[in-house]
């Protein structure tokens, strides 16, 4: 399945990662050479099978609904690239 | 031989301990051997640690086995732990610059667990940034060189914490394993790697990958002292609901004999292509060995697992890492790119100049296997291929205690050889993947050399079946006298 450069730009959009410009014709190939070999899935009839998508049983997994100390704020904020005033400050959203 | 509780430093060891004041062989000492030095109190706690930083000091610049030296001194046994496993105030990059300068502010529960048992941390060590690689080259600081031949690689991703092993760096130290992360580098760097099953080691703290492979594993010279570290971390963790209680306590191996063991040899896995000619040779000849030991042995097939483990496991893997990743976008922590734009040209720029190459190309394909109109054919069909591997192992476990095969396929690849194809790289997995898919456990360990190099043997087991594992590889181990000192630092 071949895949193009709109299918790169769409596909980084979704996963908020920027390419560059002169990069996306090689990511196209590479992206593309992974997918032809990965397509072998689909060389399997499997209608019958079912979907695995965890190794063990576990059904539910349920915790007691009992409050524990959190992380205090400023531990929460000791990583931040720019905190203020006790939170995470970003550039805003659409500019 | 007594079983050892590492918790509590006690047991004779496998070896004769050197006197008080006499030099500490650092490439030699087991960590159980450790362990019996400081419970006859003929080593301190200081000296044990001062000797491996001395090792690391020595040696560390040329194989850069370690990101970061913590140089902690404690009572136990100190232990090096891989750059994902979270640590409290100790930096932890993942091996990516997106991480760079990242201190946590809690422990990840196997970290704590063994601060809890008193093994202090020499230091993080190096890995393929966020454990996607097979050779620790796609670490953003520099690849970590193989003891054994340091123009080649220890394997990967877990590279770090082998070579550390190997190279008497650490006594012991943890790896985490989502595609053969731990057993890869275990074979190619001459020591013992265990993937637990799945479930049976917390994930909490650990930088995920993938949520439904990644396990932490024990890398260590001896398989005693893998059984020692894995109940060291196992057991159920009320911070991770993917785990469970171990069904049966660890058993730390003592037998030599393989009498009434059934190993099962999958065809598939023995005689794929591109496997060296010398490590079948070694495989055969630790096949034959079990035999003698008692063991019977008998050729099975996996029919399906090795032909479609590799494209399953690159679009599962990926899948779940796209997801994962999605967390690191310049808000809360790490690397922040300067923008002169709006929160998504924040989240775009920073991931562009944060994340190297290789977990750009898995993100991009898992994100492409996710997306609508493409979700059926490629995950949603990966997952059912992933069943179809499960029920072959299944089915091969009703005859069989333990399977068996070659780790890797090669012996450690020189660096740089296969940077460059992505797909040449991704084949270093093709025998570690297929058991990780059904979140089966596999222990590898030495079984000679081919060219010079460590060749790995991999054994497979069902759930929950470490101690069998155990026993096998313990049992083998002693009938093959592998010298796991590399013959170059010898």
């Amino acid at each position: 399945m071949a895949i193009t450069r709109e299918d790169v730009l769409h596909v980084a959009a979704l996963a908020r990662l920027e390419i560059p410009e002169d990069e996306v014709d090689s990511v196209r190939d590479q992206l593309g050479a992974i997918l032809e070999a990965v397509g072998k899935v689909s060389e399997l009839d499997l209608s019958e099978v079912e979907p695995m998508t965890h190794p063990l049983d576990l059904v539910n997994a349920w915790a007691e609904d009992e409050p524990r100390p959190s992380l205090p704020r400023e531990e929460a904020l000791a990583n931040a690239p720019d905190p203020f005033e006790g939170q995470f400050r970003v550039p805003a959203v659409g500019g | 031989m007594a079983p050892w509780n590492p918790s509590r430093h006690s047991g004779s060891g496998s070896q004769p301990a050197e006197a008080a004041g006499a030099v500490i062989d650092t490439l030699r000492l087991t960590a159980e051997a450790a362990a019996g030095l400081l419970e006859r109190g003929e080593v301190s706690g200081d000296e044990l640690a001062g000797a491996f930083l001395a090792a690391i000091e020595a040696r560390d610049p040329e194989l850069h086995a370690y990101l970061h030296v913590e140089g902690e001194r404690g009572e136990g046994v100190p232990i090096a732990h891989k750059d994902v496993i979270t640590t409290k105030g100790i930096p932890t990059t993942a091996g990516s610059r997106i991480l760079e300068g990242y201190t946590p502010v809690f422990d990840s529960t196997v970290a704590a667990r063994c601060k809890a048992a008193g093994l202090p941390i020499l230091g993080k060590t190096n890995l393929d940034e966020f454990a996607m690689g097979s050779s620790t080259e796609n670490s953003a600081f520099g690849p970590t060189r193989n003891p054994w031949d340091p123009e080649r690689v220890p394997g990967g991703s877990s590279g770090g914490s082998a070579a550390a092993v190997a190279g008497g760096l650490a006594p012991w130290a943890l790896g985490t394993d989502t595609g053969g992360s731990v057993k890869q580098p275990a074979s190619l760097c001459g020591v013992v790697g265990l993937r637990p099953t799945y479930g049976t080691v917390s994930r909490y703290g650990i930088v995920a990958f993938a949520s439904s492979l990644d396990q932490v594993g024990p890398l260590t010279k001896t398989v005693r002292d893998n059984a020692g570290l894995y109940a060291l971390i196992a057991g159920k963790d009320p911070c991770d609901s993917t785990t469970v209680e171990l069904p049966a306590p660890v058993v730390v191996p003592e037998g030599t004999d393989l009498n009434g063991v059934r190993i099962g040899v999958p065809k598939e896995m023995n005689e794929a292509e591109g496997i060296d000619p010398g490590v079948s040779e070694r495989v055969n000849e630790a096949i034959r060995l079990a035999e003698e030991l008692g063991a019977e042995i008998e050729e099975t097939s996996l029919p399906r697992s090795v032909d479609y483990g590799l494209a399953c496991y690159y679009l599962v893997a990926p899948a779940e890492a796209s997801s994962n990743l999605a967390r690191y976008d310049g808000v809360r922590y790490g690397h922040r790119a300067e923008v002169d734009g709006d929160l998504t040209a924040l989240y775009s720029r920073t991931r562009r100049e944060g994340f190297g190459a290789e977990p750009k190309r898995r993100i991009l394909l898992g994100t492409y296997a996710l997306s609508a109109g493409y979700y059926d054919a490629y995950y949603g069909q990966a997952q059912k291929v992933r069943t179809v591997i499960a029920q072959e192992h299944a089915a091969a476990f009703e005859r069989f205690d333990v399977l068996v095969s070659p780790t890797s396929p090669t012996v450690a690849f020189k660096i740089g050889e296969k940077a460059e194809n992505p797909l040449a790289m991704y084949l270093s997995d093709v025998l570690t993947i297929p058991s990780n898919m059904a979140g089966l456990p596999g222990l590898s360990l030495p079984c000679g050399l081919a060219e010079g190099l460590p060749v790995g043997l991999q054994l497979i087991g069902p759930q929950f079946s470490e101690n069998t594992l155990f026993r096998v590889g313990h049992a083998l181990e002693q009938a093959i006298g592998f010298d796991y000192v590399p013959e170059r630092l010898r």
